[in-house]
């Protein structure tokens, strides 16, 4: 009885999650409720937490050093995430999103990987969810390394560098990585290494799609990254069947992909034009719009 | 091809609700004007911070002496809470500084 409560009342908590995700991105697109839209979606992402931490399993005594490490996490990163997000200069922004934006890639990358490790020791898995593992994987660590390469760029840090035919490159390292991970669903006796490798290539195409786009454009690329980000979290959502994740990552990863349409017809440009545009002429281009 | 198959009669909820939230993402932020571009796509990136989830989900599942598991998942957590709190504070400062100039 108590075990059936706690997981309604799990289940109640990512209802009501899912519910202010929608309405705070509905209010975020609005001037006057955005502030407010913001702060619902906060509370649903805390509500939602909390809810995980208290009802998703039952508190057992001899499991005490899973919880007090999830504490410490938390507070790990709420003061260094309060910290920075605080300190960070206004016109700075973007960079500080697009930073924040890498940590979540890299959060759902992680997830993947204890989850392969998982499946490695015994763990039963039909292949079509070791599919979804890494599909995770990959789009979670593109998103985390492109987005350091954004922030870097836009902090000045890292200039401008276009690989020769390093579009050529991109699209082989991209098939590369779908048939890997085909491979890999497909093969009887998953080895370890092959998921590094995958981390790896996935990391180093996050890095080769960024660098060669302008300054300019790199708005358009954080909106896009962020996107997703979403789907790599909607991707975790699926592997564990978890609707708060589902809706939440689905939502970003959606509203994300049109938000990057709508800031590349703000600016007069097309998305192909920002991504592909940025290699032979592209520097030129990205120099006018600035 | 039998897998995929399989996948998708297993979890054809999840699926639909995957195609419906889909439109309903793209339908709710339609109409937003272009000066908040930039909050909304902040406040979107704290929202996807909801993978936090997942890594609670490792380390609550994970067996005490699993410590390659538990690393990596408190890791994964301190990722995940960046995500979400950087984020909506980031959200919050931004749109505070639009209050002040509308002013």
């Amino acid at each position: 009885m108590t075990e059936l409560l706690g997981l309604s009342i799990l289940e109640l908590c990512y209802i009501a999650a899912s519910i202010t995700f929608i309405l705070g991105l509905k209010m975020l697109s609005s001037p006057d409720k955005a502030r407010k839209g913001n702060l619902i979606a906060a509370y649903g992402m805390g509500i939602a937490i909390l809810a995980t931490i208290l009802f998703k399993e039952e508190l057992t005594a001899d499991k005490w050093l899973n919880y007090a490490l999830i504490l410490a996490g938390l507070i790990v990163g709420t003061v260094i995430g309060t910290r920075m997000a605080l300190k960070v200069k206004m016109t700075a922004m973007p960079q500080m999103v697009s930073f924040f934006n890498g940590m979540g890639g890299a959060c759902a990358a992680v997830i993947s990987l204890v989850e392969f490790d998982h499946v490695m020791h015994g763990g039963t898995i039909s292949s079509g969810m070791l599919v979804v593992i890494l599909l995770g994987l990959i789009i979670g660590s593109v998103s985390f390394s492109g987005s350091i390469i954004a922030y870097g760029k836009l902090e000045g840090k890292i200039g401008d560098k276009a690989l020769p035919a390093g579009q050529i490159l991109n699209i082989i390292l991209l098939l590369g990585m779908l048939g890997m991970a085909i491979f890999m669903a497909n093969t009887a006796e998953p080895q370890a290494i092959y998921i590094y490798i995958l981390l790896g290539v996935s990391l180093l195409y996050g890095v080769l799609f960024v660098m060669p786009i302008g300054g300019a454009d790199m708005p358009v690329v954080i909106s896009l990254l962020n996107s997703f980000t979403g789907m790599a979290a909607a991707f975790g959502g699926f592997l564990y069947g978890n609707q708060a994740m589902l809706t939440g990552g689905i939502l970003v990863g959606s509203a994300g992909t049109i938000l990057t349409v709508l800031m590349c017809k703000a600016m007069n440009r097309s998305l192909t034009n920002v991504i592909i545009g940025s290699f032979g002429g592209g520097g030129t281009a990205a120099a006018d719009d600035g | 091809m039998v897998n995929i198959l399989q996948l998708f009669v297993e979890n054809r909820e999840f699926i639909f609700l995957i195609i419906v939230s889909i439109f309903l993402g793209i339908e709710v932020i339609s109409n937003v004007p272009a000066v908040l571009h930039t909050p909304l796509m902040s406040g979107a990136n704290a929202i996807h911070g909801v993978v936090i989830i997942g890594s609670i989900i490792i380390m609550l599942e994970a067996h005490p002496t699993n410590y390659l598991a538990l690393i990596l998942g408190f890791f994964a957590v301190v990722l995940g809470t960046l995500n979400v709190v950087g984020g909506f504070v980031v959200t919050n400062r931004m749109l505070e500084m639009f209050k002040k100039k509308e002013k």
